[in-house]
């Protein structure tokens, strides 16, 4: 057959974002009340660059004692300030945290790229710009929430306990901080355990900002500190995003509370190729969808469901764009797929690998050298695979793509649906009244048509299923922090 | 390339959207190109240029001018290549020609009533035969985008074939002139019928319409050239031209080039930049890679 060799000989050089303008401490304590305080365990842990394996900063784990003081400066800084705060001053302070976010995006960018792997090139155009635009349309809403419900009379919950993931770790404090403090709420917030330093940089932001000690509090600590924030009597709504395991035990341990809550948990979504689609444009789209951000992502496209008759030509063209990927140094402006988060996220990936290839599915890689050190994995796809597969069930969180083959509509709406998850899917087709007959069928919370992987703060975003309940984002955000 | 066996569906043209194209084109703006790799591409640029002057007010003197600038780019700075070509209207063949002689730059001529391609055949064919029998080592025609947006497809596909073959051994490019085609999906399908009539090139405009080329259509274009070569095994060049003014434009075309088609087009055999200033642009860069300093526009020369 005709082959097209895209591995030039015309090499990038290296081109690696400067890391001398970003400001970070050996040591960073909990941020609580407005405050820097030491843990009471006096224990700390260290956060790592997953592509040099070096210590970046060592991390305060809070203990029981250290979640109860957080929550008792929330609920203070609820009584006494925040909830008797004329609502258009509190939106004064959101769109002021949103400016500072925007003023030293170029810091957090460097930052969230060396503790959580991923390529500059998304945190720097991606993660950090979305950051800002979740504050700053929430501090839009802060005193026009009469409006977004009108005659509910709307009042906020009280204290948030929020527990946010390592795949995009300032992003996600956006998505829980900012609709929270916009209806009036107060926080208890603790990033992941591998990717604390961008949160813990906006504590520095949100001290600057001057607002009101105990509003937002971030404290750090692994799943016995989020257990505690979950279990803490005085804690009104807990927000998690992660894991559907976790989840459930979260669900679990405020069944029979007042506890309001909302979890975005796993996902593996289809995307679906029909035939008529654009299909250039398609294979953009797979890309975009499962390996961006290493395939740490929620809502990736991990299952690929291609029209039988344009299979063969969708696959030629997926491989020939997947080797003009580059794997490598996230700081290199230039890398398309960074580091994996963690050696333990990179033990799963891998045993992943091992299951795909042992169910008899056929492994395809990329050829492209892997740095010594560090964590990492090549953009992989897997064909020849089925629904049977536990490569196609379960949520791998990495850049793996399963492949199927599917013959009509009705055949791929089964297969799309036939999984415990339900969080997104894509549709690619030229067509208009086949994308909506689609979107209509397809259980999933956010349905991409002819693109993947779009975030807006303006979207509702949340799963069905076990991918978990409620709606982060756009007017749907509001309300899992308000009684109506 | 007699032996192609391969027939042109006019319904089956690949849809194109619009989004996902920008989107691609948005991870190739991103790239970042330093050293080494920036001068190994701003020499390749440079290589690839068809230096261009298609005015009213062309002269002889003016091609002379024009050649003369082709053959010492920048001769303050020895090592550098020469542009590929000098793309001048037909009557200028032969000057162009005898100014080159003994260089291995090539002489294109537009022709068949270039820019608009309103006349009769007949005219078109007269027009190539004039540039041919002048000299002319590459011919740069146009469609007729009246015909193409009636549907007359199979008109302007015989229209191409026609010029081919008066094209004898002139390689020719034909102009889509995507500035008029309105959509992507034009663009795909007028790619197809070019490529399928026997073009060795395709090439995005005129310089005379706005938008000239942008990176999208490039895009567009280098997608319907990598399907054709994965059907026959036979290569087509691009050329974008128009609007392609600064160094660092040109560098995501060669970019976007070698993430779409590799190194096998990866030389001006198969890619050219049509353009008029281009050329000092890239001279700038490089004399700035290479010392360390911006010089003034002055200090190269202008034909």
């Amino acid at each position: 057959m005709t082959k097209i060799n895209l591995n030039s000989t015309w090499e990038f050089a290296p081109s690696l974002e400067s890391t001398d303008h970003i400001n970070l401490k050996k040591q960073y304590e909990l941020f609580i009340g407005g405050k820097w305080v030491k843990p009471s365990s006096g224990k700390y842990f260290d956060t790592v660059n997953p592509a040099t394996e070096e210590k970046l900063a060592s991390i305060a784990e809070a203990n029981d004692k250290d979640v109860d003081k957080a929550v008792k400066a929330a609920r203070k800084a609820y009584d006494e300030v925040w909830s008797k705060m004329p609502a258009s001053e509190r939106g004064k302070y959101i769109y002021r945290i949103a400016r500072l976010i925007q003023e030293r995006a170029r810091e957090f960018a460097v930052i969230e790229t060396l503790d959580g792997g991923k390529p500059i090139r998304e945190a720097r155009d991606i993660d950090v710009p979305l950051a800002a635009a979740h504050f700053f349309y929430y501090a839009g809403w802060a005193d026009k929430l009469d409006y977004a419900f009108p005659n509910r009379n709307p009042v906020p919950l009280g204290v948030a306990g929020q527990i946010v993931p390592w795949n995009f770790p300032l992003l996600m404090v956006a998505w829980k901080i900012a609709p929270a403090l916009a209806t009036g709420n107060t926080v208890v917030l603790k990033p992941a355990e591998t990717t604390p330093l961008t949160a813990l940089k906006l504590a520095e932001i949100i001290q600057e900002a001057g607002l009101p000690d105990g509003v937002v509090n971030i404290i750090t600590g692994a799943g016995a500190t989020g257990a505690a924030i979950v279990n803490h009597e005085d804690v009104n709504k807990i927000a998690f995003t992660g894991s559907t395991g976790v989840g459930k035990i979260i669900q679990n341990a405020i069944a029979g509370t007042h506890k309001k809550a909302t979890l975005e948990l796993g996902g593996k979504a289809a995307n679906i190729i029909f035939e008529d689609a654009a299909l250039d444009q398609a294979v953009e789209g797979i890309i975009n969808g499962i390996y961006f951000n290493q395939g740490h992502v929620c809502c990736a496209g991990s299952r690929l469901f291609v029209q039988e008759s344009v299979y063969d030509v969708v696959m030629r063209k997926l491989k020939d764009r997947m080797s003009s990927l580059v794997v490598g140094n996230p700081l290199d402006k230039n890398t398309d797929i960074g580091a994996i988060n963690s050696k333990e996220q990179l033990n799963i990936i891998n045993n992943y690998l091992k299951i795909g290839k042992a169910e008899g599915a056929e492994m395809y890689q990329t050829e492209c050298s892997l740095p010594k050190k560090g964590y990492w994995c090549k953009p992989t796809l897997f064909t020849g695979v089925s629904q049977s597969n536990r490569i196609v069930q379960e949520e791998i969180f990495g850049p793996v793509l399963a492949v199927q083959t599917f013959r009509t509509v009705a055949e791929v709406i089964e297969k799309a649906n036939n999984t415990p998850y339900g969080l997104s899917a894509g549709v690619w087709t030229d067509k208009g009244s086949k994308l909506f007959n689609m979107t209509s069928q397809l259980k999933a919370g956010v349905i991409w048509g002819n693109t993947f992987n779009k975030f807006d703060p303006s979207s509702p975003f949340g799963g069905f299923k076990e991918s978990g309940f409620g709606r982060e984002g756009g007017l749907h955000g509001l309300k899992a922090y308000l009684k109506v | 390339m007699s032996n192609k066996k391969v027939i042109l569906d006019y319904n089956a043209t690949p849809v194109i959207d619009q989004v996902g194209v920008l989107d691609r084109i948005d991870r190739i703006t991103s790239r970042s190109l330093k050293k080494d790799a920036k001068m190994h591409g701003l020499k390749l640029a440079l290589s690839m240029i068809d230096l261009t002057t298609l005015e009213g007010a062309d002269t002889t003197k003016k091609v002379v001018q024009l050649c003369n600038k082709a053959m010492h780019l920048h001769d303050a700075m020895p090592g550098l290549p020469t542009v590929a070509a000098v793309c001048v209207y037909p009557n200028f063949v032969e000057t162009a020609k005898k100014t080159l002689k003994g260089t291995k730059i090539k002489v294109a001529s537009v022709a068949t009533a270039f820019p608009a391609g309103q006349s009769s055949r007949e005219v078109k064919l007269l027009d190539t035969k004039l540039a041919v029998d002048s000299g002319a080592d590459e011919v740069d025609m146009v469609i007729s985008r009246g015909r193409f947006h009636e549907g007359d497809y199979n008109f302007v596909f015989d229209e191409i074939a026609v010029i081919k073959e008066a094209c004898g051994k002139a390689r020719l490019k034909v102009i889509l002139e995507t500035g008029e085609l309105g959509t992507f999906d034009k663009v795909r399908r007028a790619s197809d019928i070019a490529i399928y009539a026997g073009a060795d090139f395709i090439k995005t405009s005129t310089g005379k319409i706005s938008p000239a080329a942008t990176l999208p259509v490039t895009s567009v274009m280098l997608e319907a050239i990598k399907d054709y070569y994965y059907k026959t095994g036979i290569q087509v060049g691009m050329k974008p031209a128009g609007g392609i003014s600064n160094a660092k434009l040109a560098l995501q075309y060669l970019l976007l080039l070698k993430e779409t088609l590799g190194d096998a087009w990866l030389t001006n055999e198969w890619f050219r930049f049509g353009a008029s200033s281009l050329a000092n642009d890239v001279l700038m860069q490089i004399v700035k890679q290479t010392t360390g300093i911006y010089q003034s526009k002055d200090y190269f020369s202008k034909d």
